[in-house]
C-alpha cells in the first residue's frame, strides 16, 4: 500500500485509488432525515465526478479559486475534491464571519465561484457581490427559501449536479476527460488557501500544496497508526486547516469515513451514536463535555454518587499510569476494571467516545486537572501543537509519553529549532507554499532555506518534549543572557488561588522581580477564617501573613522554576505586592482581563526601580479611577520582599537576594 | 444515494382547487351561546394559496370563528363551503379527513411525548393498517410506519427540529413547543391550517423564526394558510387578506394596507363608544 500511495499526490487521484481499493466500505455519512444515509468510495467517487462536471459546464477551469462556505455537510466536503480535480482551488471560508471580512477575503483571493449551504450564505454573498468583481457564480446546496431567487449568477448543486450525471451519459468523452484533469494534477500544485483569522491585522491567506497536505496526512497517519477502519464526526469549521486534515486529508489518504452532523445543535447526540475513534477537539468541548457530566452527578441519587466518587477517585490515582503502560499492583488492576465496567465505561459511552483510540486536544493549553481526568477514565487524549503554514503538524504526544503541560515530540519529517531569542522555528514537508499576494509577510515567516518562524517561545524539556512558553515578542533576555519568558513566571505565579494577577519584569536587568495581586476573594476568606480584619484590598495586601504566605508561593514557584533548566535564571529574586488591584479601569488590564505589561511598567515605573536598587520599602501615590468616573488618590508605602531562590547561582547578586 | 427531497415538492395534496379559487367560503355564519351572541352574520371567503388573517380586539370571536370553520362548534345559522361542499355541522374529525388542521392557542401537546411522537400523532388519521397489525408490528404496519416516519422527519428537517427530536415536548421551551404543534398540523398534510394566535408569548426572535416557516409553509407547500395573529407588525407582513372582527360582527375586509386605514378598525382598536 505504501508503494501505492507513494504514486498518488492529489486528493482526486485517492479518491480514484479509494474507489477501487475500498470498494464497497463507507467513505462519508450523513445524518439526515434522522437516519445516518452512507456514501461508498465508489460512490463518493461518482459524485464528486458529476458535480465537477457541472462546474466543468459553467466554466470551472484550472486555477480558479471557488470560495467554499457553510457547514460540515458531504457536498461541502465533495465540493473540495471536485474543485482540485479540475485544477481549481477551494478556498473554504468561515461560515460565521460578518460580511465584511467575508468581502475582503473572497476579493484578496479573487473567487470566481463560491459553493454555499443555503440561503443565509447567499444572501451574504449576494449582498457582498458589487465588492467582490471577480464573483461570477454562486452554488447553493439547500434550495429552501430560494425558489424565488432569480439571479442568473444562482446554480442549486443539484441542478449542477444532475447536468454533470447526464453529460457523463450522454458524451462518452466526458468521463475520460475528466480522468485526464485529475491526472494533469500535480503535488506541487497550489491545493488549498486557507485565510488564518490573525488576532492583528487583516487576514492572511496561507497557500498549501497538495504534497503538503497528502504528505502531512500520511505522516499522521503513520503516526497514530490510522486506517481504514477509523470513524470521525466532522464538526468543526471547514475553513480550519485542522478540519481539514482530519476531515478530509486524512479520510482520504487513510480511507476511514467521516461522518457529518445532522445539525450544529446535534452534534453530541450524533457523536454518541457514532462514536469515533479518532476525535479531536478544543479544550473547551472537553471542558463543557466534562461540565455536562458533573451537572448531573449532582443530580444523581446518593449510591449512584458515591459510587461515582469511589471509582473517579481510584482512576486519579491509577488511570493515568495505566494508560502509559507503567506496572500496577493486581489489586489495583481489578478495582480499575470494576470501575470500567461501572462507571468509567458507562461514563465514556455518555460522552461518545466509548470506541475512542486516538484523541487529540490542541489551540489553546488545556487545564492538567481537565486533561488528567479524561485520560484517568481510559482515553487516550494527547495534545499536539501546530499551525496552518505547517499543515498542522509541528509537534504531538507520542502513546504513552503523556504530559499536561508539554506538546509533545517533534512530529514525523519535521525538524524543530529553537532560535536565540527562545521562538521556536520548523521545517517540514507540510511548510506552506507562502501567503497569497502578501511577499512581505511569507519573507518575514518563511527563512530562504524553509524554516518558519512560530511566534511562539518555548524549550524543550529533559524528555525532549516542547513547552511552549509565551509569545516570541513578549520573551525578553535577562542581562546575564538568559532567557525571560515573562508570561510563563506569571502563570506559574497565578498557579497559586491566592494569586490573583502577577506582573513580571526582568528583560534587560540582573534578574527577575514581579508585582503581585493577591485574590481577595481567596486570601479574605483565609483572613475570616484565621480571625484577621481588613478594611480593605490594600490593608490585608499589606498584612505580615499576607506577605509571609505569598513568600511561601513564590518560593514554591522558584523552586518549580528551578526544576527547569531554561526557566531556572527567571527564578523571582524580589517582589512586593501591589498596594491596589490591578484594574481595567486604570488601563492596567485589557476589558478581556490581560495585563498591559508596558503602561504598568511605566505607571509603576518608581516601584520597578526599588525593586532592583535594593531598598526594603518605597513610598507611593497612584492615582486610581473610580467606577464612576472620579479620580483618587492611594498613598501607600510598599514593602519589598526577598524571595529564596533555588539551583546554582546564575549571577553574583544571589547573596544579596538571599 | 439519498437524494434529498426537493422542499418544493413537498406540495399540500391537490384538493381539486386551482390556485387562486375560493377554498373555504363561510356565508352568514352566527353563533350563540345562550344569550351571549359570539359571531353575528358574518362572512368572507379563503382562496387557495393566501395567507388570510382574522383579527379584532379581544372578544371579537375570532377563536370561534376558528372554531366553526373546524367543526369544533356548530353554528346556528349559516353554512360553510370548504372545496366544493356545503355543510353546517360537522365532527372535528371529519374536518381533519377533509383537509383542516390546526393549532391551538394554548399549546395542545402530549406532554409526556417526545416531539417525534407528537407529530407521528398528526400521521394516525392517516393509518390504515388495523390495529391488529398495529399490534403485531409487522408486514403492513410495519411499512406504513415507515413511510409515514419519513414524512415526519421531512416536517422536522423543516422545521429545524432535529435536535428535540427524542424530547419529550413538556421540557421545551414554549417557543419551540408551538413550532412542535405546527409540526403536528403540518403532518396532517391539510390543504387549510388554522393558527390560532401562533406567536403569542413569543419574543421577537421566535416571531421572526415562526414567521419565516409560515412564510415557508404557505410558498414551498402550497397551504393555504387562516391564521389569527395580535401583533399587528406580524399580520400586516404575513398576510395577503385580512378581515376585521368585532363584537362578533365584521367589521372590514380587505388587503392589510386597506384595513389599516379603515376608520372602523382603527375605532375598534382605539376605542369609540358603541
Amino acid at each position: 500500500m505504501a508503494q501505492q500511495s507513494a504514486s498518488r499526490d492529489t486528493f482526486a487521484k485517492y479518491l480514484l485509488l479509494n474507489a477501487e481499493r475500498f470498494r464497497g466500505r463507507p467513505a462519508m455519512r450523513h445524518k439526515d432525515y434522522g437516519i445516518w444515509q452512507s456514501w461508498t468510495w465508489e460512490e463518493q467517487r461518482d459524485e464528486v465526478r458529476a458535480f465537477a462536471l457541472g462546474l466543468r459546464g459553467l466554466g470551472l477551469g484550472r486555477g480558479d479559486k471557488v470560495a467554499i462556505v457553510g457547514s460540515n455537510r458531504p457536498r461541502l466536503y465533495w465540493s473540495f475534491a471536485a474543485v482540485q480535480s479540475l485544477g481549481g482551488v477551494p478556498v473554504p471560508v468561515y461560515a460565521d464571519s460578518v460580511a465584511e471580512e467575508m468581502a475582503y477575503v473572497l476579493n484578496h483571493a479573487e473567487v470566481r465561484f463560491a459553493v454555499v449551504e443555503d440561503q443565509e450564505q447567499v444572501d451574504k454573498l449576494l449582498s457582498i457581490g458589487a465588492e467582490v468583481p471577480s464573483l461570477s457564480t454562486i452554488v447553493y446546496d439547500e434550495k429552501r427559501g430560494l425558489r424565488d431567487y432569480d439571479e442568473a449568477q444562482l446554480h442549486a448543486y443539484e441542478d449542477l449536479r444532475a447536468a454533470g450525471m447526464a453529460r457523463l451519459a450522454d458524451d462518452p468523452q466526458a468521463g475520460a476527460a475528466w480522468l485526464e484533469s485529475v491526472e494533469a494534477g500535480r503535488g506541487a500544485d497550489l491545493g488549498i488557501m486557507l485565510y488564518t483569522s490573525g488576532t492583528t491585522g487583516r487576514p492572511k491567506g496561507v497557500m498549501l500544496s497538495n504534497d503538503n497536505l497528502v504528505k502531512s496526512a500520511l505522516n499522521g497517519n503513520a503516526f497514530d497508526k490510522l486506517g481504514p477502519d477509523e470513524n470521525t464526526i466532522a464538526y468543526l469549521p471547514l475553513a480550519w486547516v485542522g478540519d481539514h486534515l482530519f476531515s478530509y486529508a486524512q479520510s482520504y489518504t487513510a480511507g476511514f469515513c467521516v461522518s457529518c452532523p445532522e445539525s450544529a445543535e446535534t452534534v453530541n447526540e450524533d457523536r454518541r451514536e457514532i462514536a469515533p475513534t479518532y476525535f479531536f477537539a478544543p479544550p473547551r468541548v472537553f471542558e463543557s463535555m466534562l461540565t455536562t457530566i458533573m451537572v448531573r452527578m449532582e443530580d444523581a441519587g446518593r449510591v449512584k454518587k458515591a459510587m461515582f466518587d469511589h471509582f473517579l477517585a481510584h482512576a486519579r490515582r491509577v488511570g493515568e499510569p495505566l494508560l502509559n503502560g507503567e506496572r500496577i499492583g493486581l489489586w489495583d488492576r481489578i478495582v480499575y476494571a470494576l470501575g470500567e465496567f461501572l462507571v468509567y465505561g458507562p461514563l465514556k459511552n455518555r460522552v461518545g467516545l466509548s470506541r475512542l483510540r486516538v484523541g487529540y486536544t490542541a489551540g489553546e493549553a488545556i487545564g492538567p486537572e481537565l486533561f488528567s481526568f479524561y485520560r484517568s477514565i481510559g482515553l487516550n487524549l494527547k495534545q499536539l501543537y501546530g499551525q496552518t503554514e505547517a499543515t498542522v503538524y509541528i509537534t504531538q504526544q507520542p502513546d504513552g509519553h503523556i504530559r499536561a503541560d508539554t506538546v509533545g515530540l517533534p512530529s514525523p519529517e519535521v525538524e524543530i529549532r529553537i532560535a536565540d531569542n527562545g521562538e521556536v522555528l520548523y521545517r517540514s514537508p507540510g511548510v506552506f507554499m507562502g501567503y497569497y499576494k502578501n511577499d512581505e509577510a511569507t519573507a518575514s515567516t518563511k527563512t530562504a532555506d524553509g524554516w518558519v518562524h512560530t511566534g511562539d517561545a518555548g524549550f524543550f524539556d529533559e524528555d525532549g518534549q516542547l513547552k511552549i512558553i509565551d509569545r516570541a515578542k513578549d520573551v525578553g533576555k535577562l542581562s546575564t543572557g538568559a532567557l525571560f519568558a515573562p508570561k510563563y513566571v506569571e502563570n506559574a505565579l497565578k498557579f497559586f488561588p491566592d494569586i490573583k494577577e502577577a506582573v513580571a519584569f526582568g528583560h534587560g536587568r540582573d534578574f527577575c522581580a514581579a508585582f503581585v495581586n493577591i485574590d481577595l476573594q481567596a486570601v479574605g476568606n483565609w483572613a475570616e477564617r484565621n480571625n484577621i480584619a481588613y478594611a480593605s484590598y490594600q490593608e490585608l495586601a499589606g498584612h505580615p501573613r499576607v506577605r509571609e504566605i505569598i513568600a511561601g508561593h513564590v518560593r514554591e514557584t522558584n523552586r518549580r522554576l528551578a526544576a527547569e533548566p531554561m526557566m531556572a535564571g527567571s527564578q523571582v529574586r524580589r517582589f512586593l505586592i501591589l498596594h491596589k488591584e490591578l484594574d481595567a479601569d486604570d488601563g492596567e488590564l485589557t476589558r478581556t482581563q490581560k495585563v498591559r505589561r508596558s503602561y504598568i511598567a511605566e505607571r509603576y515605573g518608581e516601584l520597578i526601580e526599588a525593586l532592583y536598587d535594593g531598598s526594603t520599602e518605597k513610598y507611593v501615590e497612584t492615582q486610581v479611577t473610580y467606577e464612576d468616573g472620579r479620580k483618587g488618590m492611594i498613598r501607600a508605602t510598599v514593602e519589598i520582599i526577598d524571595a529564596e531562590t533555588f539551583g546554582e547561582p546564575a549571577e553574583p547578586i544571589r547573596e544579596a537576594a538571599e | 444515494m439519498n437524494p434529498r427531497p426537493d422542499p418544493a415538492q413537498l406540495a399540500a395534496p391537490d384538493d381539486g382547487i386551482a390556485a387562486g379559487q375560493v377554498l373555504l367560503e363561510v356565508k352568514n355564519v352566527s353563533l350563540a351561546f345562550g344569550g351571549v351572541k359570539a359571531i353575528t352574520d358574518v362572512s368572507f371567503d379563503v382562496v387557495k394559496g393566501e395567507i388570510r388573517a382574522i383579527i379584532g380586539p379581544n372578544g371579537a370571536g375570532k377563536t370561534s370563528m376558528l372554531n366553526v370553520i373546524n367543526g369544533f362548534y356548530t353554528p346556528q345559522q349559516g353554512t360553510i363551503v370548504f372545496r366544493g361542499r356545503q355543510r353546517r355541522a360537522m365532527k372535528p374529525h371529519e374536518a381533519v379527513g377533509q383537509g383542516i388542521a390546526r393549532t391551538f392557542q394554548n399549546v395542545a401537546l402530549f406532554k409526556g411525548m417526545s416531539t417525534l411522537d407528537n407529530i407521528m400523532a398528526g400521521r394516525s388519521v392517516m393509518m390504515k393498517a388495523g390495529i391488529g397489525w398495529q399490534l403485531l408490528w409487522h408486514g403492513r404496519a410495519l411499512a406504513e410506519e415507515i413511510a409515514h416516519r419519513q414524512t415526519v422527519e421531512e416536517i422536522i428537517d423543516f422545521l429545524e427540529i432535529q435536535h428535540i427530536r427524542h424530547t419529550p415536548v413538556g421540557k421545551l421551551p414554549y417557543g419551540l413547543q408551538k413550532r412542535v404543534e405546527l409540526g403536528r398540523a403540518l403532518a396532517m398534510e391539510p390543504s387549510l391550517l388554522l393558527l390560532d394566535e401562533p406567536m403569542a408569548g413569543m419574543n421577537l426572535e421566535e416571531k421572526e423564526d415562526m414567521s419565516r416557516f409560515i412564510i415557508d409553509v404557505n410558498q414551498q407547500r402550497g397551504t393555504t394558510i387562516a391564521l389569527i395573529e395580535h401583533d399587528m407588525g406580524v399580520v400586516m407582513d404575513l398576510s395577503d387578506r385580512v378581515v376585521v372582527l368585532d363584537y362578533g360582527k365584521k367589521i372590514a375586509d380587505g388587503t392589510p394596507d386597506e384595513v389599516k386605514n379603515d376608520q372602523a378598525v382603527i375605532d375598534a382598536y382605539l376605542g369609540v363608544p358603541h
